[in-house]
């Protein structure tokens, strides 16, 4: 098991959603985007100096600050693999 | 039988709620269903305060309402809280139908807020909207095996075009209660069964705007377009502002009414108290429109020749940049500048908004979560940033020395801005949450629905300005003529000589500033200032004090205690600067 957050992914790679690791609340409102465990995700763009991040979920866009996107665990394919 | 059908829904039916996820373009399926022009935007939380309208049905009326749009039926801000409660309140009173607008591109997220309102005991009719960009971009879905699954009636729409909007209307009858059966906590593997069955998706290479998209929010590219993109604003809203006013509102002023106000001005006589308060004073025996000082001369020409120009200009490319999606994404760059202010990203949006008119600025700060974030919001635009008739009247004072004239002011504000905005972030206490939105598609704004949007924003400066700038005329007329500005010029105009350099007079023009900004900074004009007095003074009366539309917003938004607190820090903040500026220059 390969698992990371969102802020150390590489530009333009896809993992997959293990665990979101925040309160409810925040739980919640990834939810309501469609951002939760069990969907694939890729990081677009994360900012300089630890500024916010850009996913891609389904076919929506999201930004979110690097300290939310930190609490998103995510599952890399193993090299062998196509996801 | 559908005679009955008609005259039940007839009596029954009264209110259509419109609902979706934001960006959808369920304002302008509103606009088309109700003919009454609303704000549409691009970017997620402008229809906090939702609007309402009507719509003809037969031979009677139905109330339609655009609902703040939401992802979900289980609140996580102020704006999915008013959704929830408009939907309550309709499914209790039992005489609305709700239609739930989905973004056709965006199937499997839009359907897991139907699913939620299919559970609801309230007749549904769905219009998937954006149906032709789905098209474009290869996604088919099958509309009559999700009419099947879902059990009520889906509409392909392409709201900006109107085309389905008939259909749409025709079957609003046949909107129905859902009952589908599913376990509400799986609902993510129902919404995932139901578009697997429904959507196939064609393999296809990157678009334009997916290009663009990927340029524009990567901080290597995105910055430096950026401020292309700023830098070209700046000069459309210049260009259009100044074109129209050289050669259409001078014109009109001059050559037309000129001739009219000097045949009103015979009539009167030069000396009667009426002919200072209509025309005011005559130069050289002529009118000059940004002097003369009476309600009809400067009080039409400061509104109308002066700033509508530059107000029509700054809605026309704003409402640009808000249609085609460029706005938040403008906020994940500038998001780590913000943090010095205490904000987030998405507070750029309130900001840009404030340049306009602070008003409609400060109420766009409910696009953020906390009571900190929107204090130190309102309060920062309230003192630095000057509106667009202000900014427009500034420039036409200042201009005349270029550059040496109008840096020093914005300069000055921009820095007040930052600095203050950083004093407040460690000194307000409560929590300033991180930046989460949603980054739409880039669009190409349809042009009518453009155009109607800058129109009601024209039209609400012209009704909510107007009557303060002619009454803002018609009081400094008075209080002139009867020795009051005289009188307070000479209890306070000694400190404010000696702290701001400026003469007596000022004291007055701060008095009108209340009133309205642009005509207090066009009292300057006769003064005979130099550009050192005219920079502070410009400073001064952004910085002092809101304007009373403005102040009362924030009285409202803030409440009384806040807003003390707001007006003690824009009135120290103000005289400081000010004496530096007067130190310094």
């Amino acid at each position: 098991m390969n698992t990371i957050d969102v802020t150390q992914m590489q530009v333009q790679q896809t993992g997959k959603i293990m665990l979101v690791e925040g309160g409810h609340g925040l739980v919640r409102r990834l939810e309501a985007m469609g951002v939760r465990p069990g969907v694939k995700i890729t990081k677009l763009s994360g900012q300089l100096m630890q500024g916010p991040i850009v996913i891609k979920v389904g076919s929506t866009q999201v930004a979110l600050g690097f300290g939310m996107a930190r609490k998103i665990k995510v599952l890399l394919p193993a090299p062998e693999d196509n996801l | 039988m559908k005679t009955t059908r008609d005259s039940k829904f007839k009596h029954l039916k009264k209110q259509i709620l419109l609902m979706g996820n934001p960006n959808v373009g369920k304002s302008v399926l509103f606009t088309r269903l109700t003919g009454v022009g609303v704000i549409a935007s691009n970017y997620p939380g402008t229809t906090v305060e939702y609007s309402i309208g009507t719509m003809g049905f037969g031979d009677h009326t139905v109330k339609v309402i655009d609902v703040p749009g939401i992802y979900t039926l289980d609140p996580t801000s102020p704006a999915e809280e008013v959704a929830v409660n408009l939907l309550e309140e309709a499914i209790e009173k039992k005489n609305s139908i709700i239609i739930n607008v989905l973004d056709a591109t965006n199937l499997e997220r839009n359907l897991n807020l139907t699913l939620q309102l299919l559970k609801k005991k309230i007749p549904v009719i769905i219009a998937l909207n954006l149906w032709d960009e789905a098209q474009h971009i290869g996604v088919k879905i099958d509309v009559h095996e999700l009419k099947a699954l879902l059990g009520v009636p889906v509409i392909p729409t392409v709201a900006v075009t109107g085309q389905g909007v008939n259909v749409l209307v025709d079957m609003i009858k046949q909107a129905k209660q859902g009952h589908l059966d599913f376990d509400d906590n799986k609902r993510w593997h129902e919404v995932g069964t139901i578009t697997e069955k429904v959507q196939v998706i064609h393999h296809r290479h990157h678009t334009v705007f997916e290009r663009l998209s990927d340029l524009t929010i990567h901080p290597i590219t995105g910055i430096p377009i950026a401020f292309v993109v700023l830098l070209i604003a700046f000069f459309l809203i210049r260009l259009i502002g100044e074109g129209l006013i050289n050669y259409v509102a001078d014109p009109l002023f001059e050559n037309l009414w000129a001739p009219v106000m000097m045949l009103i001005s015979r009539i009167l006589g030069a000396d009667s108290f009426l002919h200072t308060l209509i025309i005011g004073q005559l130069f050289n025996g002529q009118i000059d429109f940004g002097q003369s000082f009476g309600i009809l001369t400067t009080g039409l020409y400061v509104p109308l020749g002066a700033v509508l120009p530059y107000i029509f200009a700054f809605y026309l490319v704003l409402s640009f940049l808000e249609d085609s999606g460029y706005l938040p994404r403008l906020a994940v760059l500038i998001d780590k500048t913000m943090h010095i202010i205490g904000l987030h990203g998405m507070a750029i949006v309130p900001m840009f908004l404030a340049c306009g008119c602070n008003v409609p600025g400060v109420l766009a700060t409910r696009v953020l979560e906390t009571r900190r974030e929107r204090f130190i919001a309102a309060t920062l635009m309230s003192i630095s940033i000057p509106c667009m008739a202000q900014t427009a009247m500034i420039f036409g004072l200042l201009g005349k020395y270029g550059a040496r004239g109008l840096l020093p002011v914005f300069i000055t504000l921009f820095f007040v801005w930052l600095i203050a905005g950083n004093i407040m972030r460690w000194l307000v206490k409560g929590q300033s949450p991180e930046i989460f939105t949603e980054i739409p598609q880039y669009r190409i704004p349809h042009f009518s629905t453009l155009l109607k949007k800058v129109w009601m924003r024209v039209h609400w400066f012209l009704r909510e300005a107007l009557p303060f700038v002619l009454i803002g005329v018609l009081v400094v007329n008075i209080l002139y003529t009867f020795g009051v500005i005289a009188f307070l010029g000479q209890l306070t105009g000694p400190m404010i000589h000696k702290l701001l350099g400026l003469p007596l007079d000022a004291v007055g023009i701060l008095l009108i500033g209340f009133l309205r900004k642009d005509i207090a900074v066009g009292m300057l004009a006769p003064l005979g200032l130099s550009m050192k007095q005219l920079i502070i003074a410009c400073v001064v009366l952004t910085m002092y004090f809101p304007c009373v539309a403005t102040f009362i917003v924030l009285l409202k938004e803030l409440g009384i205690i806040q807003m003390l607190k707001a007006a003690l820090i824009m009135v120290g903040s103000a005289f400081l600067v000010g004496s530096v500026l007067n130190l310094l220059l």
